[in-house]
């Protein structure tokens, strides 16, 4: 090994340690051993690696590698044990030898599928976010529009009075529609007092109650999407359109609608996703006679102790929304392609 | 055309009615004497006795100290992981697992967390279940399990907001201060990092409320003894409205209220002083 030259070079051993009787054995040392740790950590920077990998670990070992498991457990049977799954290999006596043996049950995936009570509790939470995101959608546009078109001063004033729900307690807003839409809540006691009806109206434990909830607590994730999209149109769009007489209605359904088409589409998903596996608001406002999917696979899990089906719904859940996440991803890096 | 002009406005205005009303007959009704929240009691009207109920309330003080040491520390620990995070894709190019690493940061920001809850727990039983095997004992799950947990989701939304960030602003900047000869780890401290700053402390937040908010991860993978805020309030509510909750969520609101103000105007200072030695540096160069 040739000696180093320049900044790195190796620091040569100190004179009182050459003339002591151990001296080739220091030379020997400072020649191969470790250097200093500056020397060494400026010439072989690792940063960049460490950097990465950092955050990289985190997420495998807490997130990946969970879901690893849980498609694991998918495939096993619930026994009476702790825990109450059986382990999908174990060493065996079979064949005449000591063999590992691999062990799927598929019984999560086929009670699932013949037992009808997940595929119409899944549909079930379709409809529910679905039509909830639609709801969410007519409420969101126009506010995004009127945030949009708004002076500068007063459109990071109305972004302000959006977001700060966001900062309360999610918990404590569907609270809040608790006591709204009882029977002998606000709304009731108003239209009461007022004489508009006579009996109250039943809303607590319902769809409908459902459908508020998720409005409300999902809004501001419909408008910023909206709103990011709504801010970078091009007004001289819509003044070319006015000046060739165009009315506003048809500008809007011809012009703006379109070209925020990515913007519904964002919104539309940070809703409807998370709606579909909603476990909060269906367990304070909800029907008790219909469990959404998300407190179906809890109560399986917590109270008939059967995980390995409930990773099973978790793992059909995941395939029915990520599918469109993925399409939805593929469409948006192929539209920036053609942009470039 | 005047027809569009007034309904959008109005849109507006209704919207935020939504918004806020319900917060609003929150506050209002945690003033009430009567025990049913929603029958206001105008004899008795207004009082703070279910304010003095909340503050003798041990479970639930106990349960708020719990989820602000949680929260706390989550916040921290996110703005680390996913400041790093967020730098390595806004910044690094190109490298091995960089598909993979923006997934992790991004699926689950959309994920059911139910699922995530889930899969979570079924780590740490796994994880257990190892210890148990190599060294004869285990670990309970608790505060820590918790902490991991809320970390893990909170990682992804300090990502975005830093990644964001770093789309914003011009590299030219760092280019510059490399060319004029300051060390990699010097640009990072003295221009990088104070330039990312806002997005770090938005970030911070961020993970605090989000940690500070959550049911149903917590739910999950909280251990016996390790309640937090939100799953006393959870478990409290199911039961029915009651209006010390009421008094809590109003309390809730004033800190918010309070912190956006106090933000905004610091943020308004900020910006005027910026202004002030722009135009100061222009009279300098001028005369």
């Amino acid at each position: 090994m040739p000696p180093r030259s320049g900044r790195h070079a190796r620091p040569e051993p100190p004179a009182s340690r050459l003339a002591s009787a151990w001296a080739p054995l220091w030379q020997f040392f400072y020649r191969f051993g470790p250097p200093r740790w500056s020397d060494y950590l400026r010439r072989h920077w690792i940063g960049k690696p460490l950097v990465i990998a950092l955050p990289m670990l985190w997420l495998v070992l807490f997130f990946l590698v969970p879901f690893v498991i849980v498609l694991k457990i998918s495939v096993s049977d619930t026994v009476i044990a702790q825990p109450p799954y059986t382990p999908l290999w174990e060493w065996a006596e079979e064949f005449g030898s000591r063999t590992l043996v691999l062990k799927m049950h598929l019984r999560g995936f086929t009670e699932m599928l013949t037992n009808s009570l997940y595929a119409q509790s899944l549909l079930y939470s379709f409809k529910v976010a679905a039509v909830s995101t639609f709801y969410c959608l007519l409420i969101a546009y126009p506010m995004a529009l009127g945030i949009s078109r708004a002076s500068p001063a007063r459109r990071s004033l109305y972004l302000m009075l959006v977001i700060l729900p966001f900062w309360t307690s999610f918990l404590l807003r569907v609270y809040a529609w608790m006591g709204l839409l009882n029977n002998n809540g606000v709304i009731n006691n108003v239209l009461l007092a007022l004489g508009i009806i006579h009996d109250p109206i039943t809303m607590m434990h319902t769809d409908f109650a459902v459908y508020i909830g998720i409005v409300y607590s999902y809004l501001p994730f419909m408008i910023l999407p909206l709103y990011t999209n709504l801010e970078k149109h091009d007004h001289t769009l819509l003044e070319a359109a006015a000046d060739l007489g165009s009315r506003p209605w048809k500008s809007f359904v011809r012009i703006t609608l379109p070209l925020s088409v990515p913007g519904i589409v964002a919104g539309a998903m940070l809703v409807f996703i998370p709606a579909v596996g909603e476990f909060v608001i269906p367990s304070l406002l909800g029907r008790p006679d219909q469990l959404m999917i998300g407190r179906l696979l809890y109560d399986k899990f917590f109270a008939t102790l059967d995980w390995s089906l409930a990773s099973a719904v978790a793992i059909a859940m995941l395939l029915l929304l990520v599918a469109p996440i993925v399409i939805f991803q593929r469409m948006q890096s192929r539209e920036l392609e053609a942009k470039r | 055309m005047r027809r569009r002009v007034f309904l959008v406005p109005t849109m507006l205005a209704l919207g935020f009615a939504f918004l806020y009303v319900p917060i609003l007959t929150l506050v209002v009704f945690s003033f009430n004497n009567s025990r049913l929240v929603t029958v206001w009691d105008a004899a008795h009207s207004p009082t703070l006795k279910w304010y003095v109920e909340l503050f003798q309330n041990q479970q639930i003080i106990d349960a708020a100290l719990l989820s602000i040491r949680v929260a706390v520390i989550n916040a921290c620990g996110a703005v680390v992981l996913g400041t790093l995070a967020g730098l390595v894709l806004a910044r690094f190019g190109r490298f091995r697992g960089r598909t993979l690493l923006s997934i992790m940061t991004t699926a689950p920001l959309v994920m059911p967390e139910i699922i995530t809850g889930l899969s979570m727990l079924l780590l740490f039983v796994a994880l257990q279940q190892a210890a148990e095997a190599l060294f004869g004992t285990s670990f309970n799950r608790g505060v820590t399990t918790l902490t991991i947990a809320h970390i893990t989701f909170s990682i992804s939304y300090v990502t975005v907001v830093v990644q964001s960030r770093f789309a914003h602003f011009d590299d030219a900047i760092e280019e510059a201060a490399l060319d004029l000869g300051a060390r990699p780890a010097k640009v990072f401290w003295r221009i990088t990092l104070p330039l990312i700053m806002p997005a770090i402390v938005s970030g911070w937040l961020l993970a605090f409320t989000l940690s500070w908010d959550d049911v149903v991860i917590s739910q999950f993978v909280a251990g016996p003894g390790s309640s937090t805020l939100p799953m006393v309030i959870f478990s409290k509510v199911r039961l029915g409205v009651s209006p010390d909750v009421n008094a809590l969520a109003t309390l809730m609101v004033l800190v918010v209220a309070m912190g956006v103000v106090g933000s905004a105007q610091w943020l308004q200072r900020q910006e005027k002083r910026r202004q002030r030695e722009i135009q100061l540096a222009a009279a300098n160069n001028s005369g």
